[in-house]
């Protein structure tokens, strides 16, 4: 499976004048000088908004996307500066970052993945969400995959978000999945509906794709 | 009666605590950044405790109704070990951030020659971001510590109008005011300031430039006090617009300089919601 999931052109964003001078100003201040960003991509939704694109993404998100591919950085020192954006990052600007990945990764390696797993270990469900993007199906491993879309399900993120799952759902999701709904049922609580359809398709088992 | 409270560490206290602000009329905080209690020893438990500040924490008070806002610092205390020093130079990618509205808490604490250069330098990353500062003053020597602390701001070349002096009382209220700073109080089940003394200041010296608090945290403090604050104002006479004064519309005012006090803002709640020990769910 290809790398890129979202379309990555950069459409039009719906900016005001004012908004707009400032993000090419702020774009041509990290193509000068990299660490430019590092006050500049917090600064983005005070200057650019919040407002829904029609991608699913937020202007906000958008706009970070751009400041990330403006940076003139390849390789480790990419990786370095981007990770740092991540880790010193309120949840919009870290939501962004992950959003961004399957652009900043142009060359699909995988070595943004720590990323999705550090976000993957945490609370946040839209933070969740957004790292369970094409980056994630692209490149999580079987096993990390799994216990992902698990997770999804204990903390109520609808599957329909989660990137990859026609590919990627193996016989052994399947399992987990169905013990799962066991599970509950016992319990006397309600099982999710959006797992029938993965418990209750026949599949062959298969090896998983993307691991690479 | 709304409240905004300009100074309380909620990650000390508990959801009993957000649901009876809630109902006492609080709809806004914000949370300084300052010591924990334990003191800390490297500059990465400090980014962690940032971080809460701008993630857990707001999202814990959507969850009852209240809009969460905080300031960012290294605190005087800490400011005097060496090992925490390093978080000064990652102090600007945090200012940056959107609900960060002032910095803060800064100040004195010992009045050592380290916290002399450590408030200073915060000053100015306020003047570079564009952002109010929140001056802590020290508990021991008081008033000598006031006068310090408005020397350092006078020369810092901030505009006085961006600036609260915090944990004020009778004996500093006064020079405080008169320098063009703003006065904060912070009442206090025993010490600081009481609602009793806190209604004669305000007698004394008005309702301008005047902020009140509860500063509760980790130790014996009542989130509660600045309702408790505004019934006693109402109970001596003040009417309620002085009390949304004081209470609401002051703090505002002050915090609304940064440019970032986004009261309309959607909940966290609706972009951002945490799993596992969940709040909403109980603990579930």
């Amino acid at each position: 499976m290809p790398p890129s999931g979202r379309a990555t052109l950069p459409t039009p964003l719906p900016l005001t004048p004012e908004a707009s001078a400032w993000l090419d100003t702020a774009l041509a201040k990290i193509a000068a000088d990299p660490a430019a960003i590092r006050t500049l991509f917090p600064a983005v939704r005070r200057h650019c908004g919040r407002a829904p694109l029609p991608d699913g993404r937020t202007v906000d998100e958008a706009a970070r996307a751009l400041l990330l591919a403006a940076l003139p950085l390849r390789d480790q020192p990419l990786v370095d500066e981007v990770s740092a954006l991540h880790r010193y990052g309120d949840p919009a600007e870290q939501r962004a970052v992950l959003r961004a990945l399957p652009q900043i990764d142009g060359g699909g390696t995988g070595r943004f993945l720590d990323l999705v797993r550090q976000t993957l270990r945490g609370n946040d469900i839209t933070l969740i969400e957004a790292a369970l993007g094409p980056y994630a199906a692209a490149h999580l491993p079987a096993d990390e995959y799994r216990q992902a879309v698990l997770k999804c399900v204990f903390c109520e993120i609808p599957l329909a978000h989660v990137a990859g799952l026609d590919d990627r759902a193996d016989a052994e999701l399947v399992r987990m999945l169905s013990d799962f709904a066991r599970e509950r049922t016992a319990a006397g609580r309600p099982v999710p509906e959006d797992i029938a359809p993965l418990v209750n398709r026949v599949r062959p088992f298969t090896t998983t794709p993307g691991a690479e | 009666m709304r409240i905004f409270d300009p100074h309380i560490h909620m990650t000390s206290r508990t959801t009993d605590d957000y649901e009876a602000m809630y109902a006492a009329g609080v709809r806004a905080v914000v949370e300084p950044a300052f010591w924990l209690g334990q003191p800390r020893t490297s500059p990465e438990t400090f980014y962690d405790y940032f971080d809460s500040l701008l993630g857990w924490e707001p999202y814990r008070a959507a969850q009852f109704g209240i809009q969460h806002f905080c300031t960012i610092a290294l605190n005087p205390k800490e400011a005097n070990d060496p090992r925490c020093l390093p978080v000064l130079d990652e102090l600007s990618r945090y200012l940056a951030k959107d609900r960060v509205v002032a910095v803060g808490e800064i100040g004195y604490d010992s009045m050592t020659k380290e916290e002399d250069e450590v408030l200073a330098r915060q000053l100015q990353l306020a003047v570079e971001h564009g952002l109010p500062a929140l001056v802590h003053t020290p508990h021991r020597d008081k008033a000598a510590g006031t006068r310090r602390t408005l020397d350092v701001v006078r020369e810092s070349g901030i505009a006085p109008e961006l600036v609260v002096l915090d944990h004020l009382n009778e004996l500093t209220v006064g020079m405080v005011l008169d320098s063009g700073c703003w006065a904060g109080f912070s009442v206090y089940p025993k010490t600081k300031m009481s609602e009793d003394r806190m209604v004669r200041i305000l007698r004394e010296h008005g309702l301008d430039r005047v902020l009140v608090n509860s500063a509760a945290d980790w130790g014996s403090s009542d989130p509660l006090k600045t309702r408790k604050t505004g019934d006693a104002m109402l109970a001596d006479g003040f009417t309620d617009d002085d009390v949304d004064r004081v209470l609401w519309r002051n703090p505002v005012t002050f915090y609304g300089q940064s440019g970032r006090l986004d009261l309309d803002e959607p909940k966290p709640d609706e972009t951002s919601s945490f799993e596992g020990n969940s709040i909403r769910r109980g603990g579930e």
